[in-house]
Parts: C-alpha cells; structure tokens; sequence
C-alpha cells in the first residue's frame, strides 16, 4: 500500500468543561480521544456518528484549524500537527474545509464573489480578473447565478450559503477536503448535482474528502469507507458496502436501522437504543457504549475494548470481536 | 399508523389554526426585487403537521419570517396577502408589538440557523429560561429547574452543566436541539419549524421528532415542517406543499404525494433520492438539469418551464394556475400547478 495522503495517529482534543462564575471547572470534554485514521489519495473517507460525538472537532484538526491536544497528524508524509502558522501555509493550500455552519463560516461584511476569491488572494493566485472569472464559473459550478456575486451571506439561503462555502473549498483546487455535513441543507435535487460534482472532481484531479454526514443514504453512496464514530472513538471502520450490508458494532447497527424511510405506509421502527445519551464530561467507565449496548456484558463496564479487525474491517466491541475470533 | 389516513381525517374536520391567503413577501436590494414568496396560500389544521419542500432558495425559510414578522430588514416586506391566525386575526395587520407577543405565545419558530438565533453572549440555559418567564410567572431557580429538564427531553447529556455552556461550546446539533427546547419552552399553538432536525443524527432525531409529536398530541399544536429531507416528511407530515421559485407547485396528501407525484419538479426532486446502493458500483445521482430562474427575474409562464422535460408552448406563454386535479374537490383536494394537469373543470 502507498503511504496515505493524510493519516492520524492517537489524536486528541480535549475542552475545559464551562464553569460558572466563582466555580471555575476542572473538568474536562474529551471531544476527540485517541482517534487513528488514514485517508488514500483519490478515496472519500466517511464520518458519521452521534450529534456531539466529535466528528466536527476531529475535522478541524484534520485541517489544523486547530491544534490537536495530543497525537500525530501526516500529510503527505509530513507531521503537520505541531507546524506553526507560517510552515502551515503551503499546507493550507492543499487542504480545504467546507463548514457545518456555513452562516458563522461566512464573512458578513465581504461579497460573495470576494469571499470566493480570499483564498486565492491570500494564496496571491491569479489578476483580479482571473480570480472575478473564477469566483463567476464557480459560482455557476454550485447552481448559483451571477448576480450572486455581488450579494452579501445574509442575503442569501440557508442552502445558497452551504454552497458558497463548496465554492470557495473549491477555489484553490485543494488535494484533501474535508466537508462537514456540506448538503445537509440542501434539497435532494441539489444535493444530487453537488455529490455528482464531488465524484466527477475526485476522478478529474485525484482530490480526497473526508465527509462528515448524518445523512447515511448520502455517505453510502459518497463514501469508498466509512469510520463510525461514538463519543470521541471510531468503533467501527469498513468498506462502505460492508458497513452497511454487514455492520457489526451494535451503534452502526441502530444507527442504520434508524433511517427514516422516504414512505409514508413504512413508519420508520422505534429506536432501538435505550438509555440516555452519553456525557463526554464523564463518559461511561469500559466501553462507551456499554449503558446502552444490548449485548453488553461484565467485562464492557470495566475494560475499554481496542479497534481491532482485519485490515479491512475493524470493529471496537468485546463481543462482536470474541465472535469473530471463535468463528474463523 | 399510517399518516396518510388520519391525515384526511384531520385535514378536513378541524378547522385551521393558521390560515395563510394569497402571501407575497418582496425583498427590495437597489432596484431589484427578490420575489421570494409570490403568492402561497395554505392551511395549517389544528394537531396536523403540513410540511413545505422545495428547491433551496425558492423561499420557504422567506415564508416562514413572513408570518411571523421577521422577515429581514429593511428589504423585506409583505405586498400582499393575509396571515390568519385563529383568535389573534391578521397577523399581516399587526404592528411589531403586537407581533412580539404573538412569538413569545402563540407561535414559535425554531429557525433554519441556530447561531442567528441564540444570543452568543448568554448561556443556553438562561435562554431557555427567559422564553419561559416570558409567557408564565415564575421564579428564577424554577424557570432554571424548567430549562434543565427541556435540555434532558430533548437528548442533550449532562444537561445541568450543558445549561452553564455558551452556544459556541455546543456541537451543531447540540444548537439545533436547544433551539428546539426554547420552542417547546412556549408551549405554542403553532410550530414553525424550519430544518428543526438537519444537524441530527438519526437516532435523536427520531428523538426529537416524536418530542415533536407528542407535543401536538398533548396540546394539538400544529405543526409546520420546513425541510429538505423526504424520510422526515413521510414520518411526520400529513399534507405536504411543494415549493419552486416563490410559488406552490404541489400540495396534496403525503400519501399520495409519494405514491404518484404529479408535477414535473415534484417528480424530479423524488426520483433525485439517494438509493441504498447494495454493494452496486457507484453511478452518478439523478438530478433537474439546468438551475432555477433569479427570482428577480421570472420568466413570462410557468417557472419550471426552462427545466421541463415535458414543456410545450402554452407553459411559456402563461403561468399555470394552482388547482384541484380533476375530480379530486373539498378541501383535502390535490392541487398542482402545471399545464399537463389543468382538466376542463378546472378552466
Ligand atoms: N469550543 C468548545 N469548547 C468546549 N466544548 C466544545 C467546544 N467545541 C466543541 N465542544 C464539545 O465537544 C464535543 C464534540 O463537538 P463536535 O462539534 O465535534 O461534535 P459533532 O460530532 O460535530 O456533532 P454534530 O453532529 O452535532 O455537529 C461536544 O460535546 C461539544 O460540546
Ligand atoms: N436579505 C435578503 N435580501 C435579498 N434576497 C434575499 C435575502 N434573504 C434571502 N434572499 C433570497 O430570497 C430567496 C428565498 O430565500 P429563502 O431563505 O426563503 O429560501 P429557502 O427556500 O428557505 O431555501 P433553503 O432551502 O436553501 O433554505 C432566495 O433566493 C434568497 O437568495
Ligand atoms: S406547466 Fe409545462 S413547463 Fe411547467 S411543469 Fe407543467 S409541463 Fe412542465
Ligand atoms: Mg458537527
Ligand atoms: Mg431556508
């Protein structure tokens, strides 16, 4: 196997929990805690999981908009976790990120146009000219028309916004992107033009994306893998297919019985998962999952169990890996 | 349970909490203006859950603003039409104070975008705490007490140090979430939600939308549910309108609408889904060619014409009118907006 474009050993971020006046905090969240993942040149790597469980944190540090707690970050071979500003920069170039709130993500006093262009200012690509054709045909690229350019991001859809922050990911022709929940506000017709600009680029240039969504139906049909997280950890990583024809851990399994089917005779099943959602201010002792896990038994309250599997398919459960063992 | 069936059991006995005729709602930037609502009319029952879809940008968030008086200023501005809503009147009438009162009571809105809309500098908790004081007399610590078991019910872990966290120290979802308890908070009449459950994964949103539910069961609030994700609509709504560039194009049945979509876009959007792809090898999605017309400039006839698989001349010489389909009358009526469906009778 060649060396993977990007690749993450044991990182980690952790948060002061908010304190109160008078009541400064010791605590800690433990939004990303020992995360190992790797990303191939041309191969979209999907990130899904719980609301909180860290998939945006992970995704920051992946681009180093922030800087891991603990742990080592590879890009291209080199560790970049620690890089300062300045060594960053041609880094920046390379990687992208398109936010999960493209609002908070958008400048409120540039144009679009302008914002599309930042990049390849601050990259001194191109004239002014060039960067305004650029800025037009991406605009054109994201189904968005040219009087946008000179429109300011309130003046704009939620989805509009979304699809800003796709163009200006763009504009740089970056080598990795890692998109956090980049449809998600979308109508299905949009969507559908976006991911088949996504694909028809990573087979053009070779990009990579790490793709983070809620939407299963999406990552099955963007993803070549998926890694599956809970509360800070990956538990489960394997070929798309595999994940979603055979999953393992038993989380993927009430995650992907959950989709809410598009029929209305068809009331998706009640939600299997009993208990309530899990604290990272104080996550549960053993595997994370154990006080909601239907096969949970002694040694899950106690001792956290490793990522293990084949090189293919990994899986982070006492249980399901005692199985696999006895059965091959 | 199949919503189908209540639904046209509901949609034609009780009678609508929110009544809107006939809405435009202009936004005006230097000399164009943005038709983004152009004429909608709907009803929302009271208990029922009508969802609105539709092309991003053809003005369903723009809808939403519009009833409530919050669309944005100063380009914003409804021309025309009524927002009835039952025992307070025309809320298109109504001056800001008056309209502040609605939103405290009435009618709540969880918004598209949770960072707009939570004030940055207050802890969660206090905001949740506020929108309760605001419609019910009660001390601090009880209205804290409240805020705390709101952030619980709708799935936020920890929810009495969560309630000390800033907005920015929540996840995306964790936002959505407190937005939805700050609706909830209001006890409302009607819910306007608009994209309540997109930063949710699917566990707690199946959550939060039976919360939703239950909601309406215990105090028949109705519900309207703006969103782009079809499994939503078939779990929750009743009656569906499909929007596309300022108008209603569609509105039948939930049912139906996915049993036999009869507009050209409705058509499209639908056969645009993902499909569960079962090992196959990746092909490319379906989805509308072309883009949506500038809402600043509409074309002379039907809107989806320059996108229409099936247009002729007279879709580019006049805009179709919004009508039952052929036998199909009373008020659960289908309705579509498209030259192909326009009967006799209609005319
Ligand atoms: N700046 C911060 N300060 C304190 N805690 C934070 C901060 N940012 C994130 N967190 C916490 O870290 C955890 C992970 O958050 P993150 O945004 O990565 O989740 P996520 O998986 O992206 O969730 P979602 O699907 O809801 O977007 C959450 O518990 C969140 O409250
Ligand atoms: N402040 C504004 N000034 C001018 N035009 C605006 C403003 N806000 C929104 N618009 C335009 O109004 C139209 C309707 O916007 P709206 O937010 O209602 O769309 P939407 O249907 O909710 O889309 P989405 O699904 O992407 O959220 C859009 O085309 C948008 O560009
Ligand atoms: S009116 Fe004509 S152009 Fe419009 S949707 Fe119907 S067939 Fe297509
Ligand atoms: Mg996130
Ligand atoms: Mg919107």
């Amino acid at each position: 196997m060649s060396a993977p474009l990007l690749e993450a050993r044991q990182l980690r971020r952790h948060f002061p929990v908010p304190g109160r006046l008078f009541r400064p905090s010791t605590q800690t969240v433990k939004a990303v805690d020992g995360v190992d993942l790797h990303v191939a040149r041309s191969e979209t790597l999907g990130l899904v999981g719980e609301s909180g469980c860290g998939k945006s944190t992970l995704g920051r540090m992946l681009v180093r908009l922030d800087r891991p707690t603990a742990g080592e970050l590879f890009f291209e071979g080199e560790n970049i976790g620690d890089l300062d500003e300045t060594a960053l920069k041609p880094v920046r170039r390379k990687v992208q990120m398109v936010f999960q709130n493209p609002y908070a993500s958008l400048n409120p006093r540039q144009t679009l146009g302008d914002t599309i262009c930042e990049p390849l200012v601050v990259h001194r690509v191109g004239t002014p000219e060039s960067r305004r054709k650029r800025a037009l045909e991406l605009l054109d690229i994201v189904g968005l028309q040219p009087e946008h350019y000179a429109r300011y991001p309130h003046q704009l859809s939620g989805g509009q916004r979304q699809r800003i922050g796709i163009a200006r990911a763009l504009a740089l022709e970056p080598r990795l992107i890692v998109c956090d929940e980049p449809v998600s506000a979308l109508d299905v017709s949009i969507q559908s033009q976006i991911l088949n600009l996504l694909t028809d680029l990573q087979g053009r240039f070779g990009l990579s994306y790490v793709f983070i969504s809620h939407d299963l139906r999406v990552v099955e049909h963007i993803a070549d893998r998926v890694a599956v997280m809970y509360l800070g950890r990956i538990v489960e990583e394997a070929p798309v297919a595999t994940l979603f024809a055979r999953p393992l851990h038993p989380y993927t399994q009430a995650l992907i019985s959950a989709i809410p089917l598009a029929d209305p005779a068809r009331p998706t099943p009640e939600v299997i998962l009993e208990g309530g959602v899990p604290n990272p201010i104080d996550p549960p002792r053993g595997c994370h999952f154990h006080p909601r896990c239907p096969l949970a038994e002694d040694r899950c309250r106690v001792e956290t169990p490793d990522l293990v599997g084949t090189q293919e398919h990994k899986v982070r459960c006492w249980v399901v890996n005692r199985e696999l063992a006895s059965s091959s | 349970m199949t919503p189908a069936l209540d639904a046209s059991v509901q949609v034609r006995s009780a009678p609508p909490v929110l009544s809107v005729r006939n809405l435009h709602a202009h936004l005006h930037l230097g000399d164009t203006v943005v038709r983004a609502v152009d004429g909608v009319s709907f009803d929302l029952p009271a208990g029922a859950t009508l969802s609105i879809v539709g092309e991003s940008g053809c003005g369903k968030s723009m809808t939403a603003l519009a009833i409530l008086g919050l669309l944005p200023q100063p380009a914003g501005r409804i021309t025309e039409g009524e927002v009835w809503l039952d025992g307070v009147g025309d809320l298109a009438r109504l001056d800001q104070r008056a309209l502040r009162r609605v939103r405290g009571n009435a009618v709540s809105m969880v918004f598209q975008d949770p960072m707009t809309s939570l004030n940055p500098v207050f802890r969660v908790g206090w905001q949740i705490a506020e929108a309760i004081r605001m419609h019910e007399t009660v001390s601090r610590e009880e209205a804290r007490r409240r805020a705390i078991e709101l952030l619980e019910l709708v799935g936020i872990p920890s929810p009495s140090v969560r309630c000390d966290a800033f907005p920015h120290q929540l996840s995306g979802g964790m936002r959505q979430r407190v937005m939805i308890a700050i609706a909830l908070a209001r006890r409302p009449k009607v819910m306007l939600a608009d994209e309540p459950t997109t930063a949710l994964d699917v566990t707690i949103q199946a959550q939060v939308l039976r919360l939703m539910k239950r909601l309406q069961q215990d105090s028949g609030a109705a519900l309207l549910l703006i969103t782009h994700d079809l499994g939503v609509v078939a779990q929750m709504a009743q009656r569906v309108c499909v929007m596309y560039a300022g108008v209603i194009v569609e509105e039948s049945a939930v049912g139906d609408l996915f049993a036999d979509p009869l507009h050209p876009y409705t058509r499209g959007l639908l056969a645009s889904m993902p499909k569960p792809r079962h090992g196959a090898a990746r092909q490319a999605l379906i989805s509308i060619p072309g883009t949506v017309p500038p809402l600043s400039r509409l074309p002379a006839g039907c809107r989806f014409a320059g996108r229409c698989a099936h247009v002729f001349s007279k879709c580019r010489e006049a805009e179709p009118p919004l009508v039952p389909v052929a036998g199909d009358l009373g008020p659960g009526a289908r309705k579509v907006r498209c030259w192909l469906h326009v009967g006799s009778e209609a005319a």
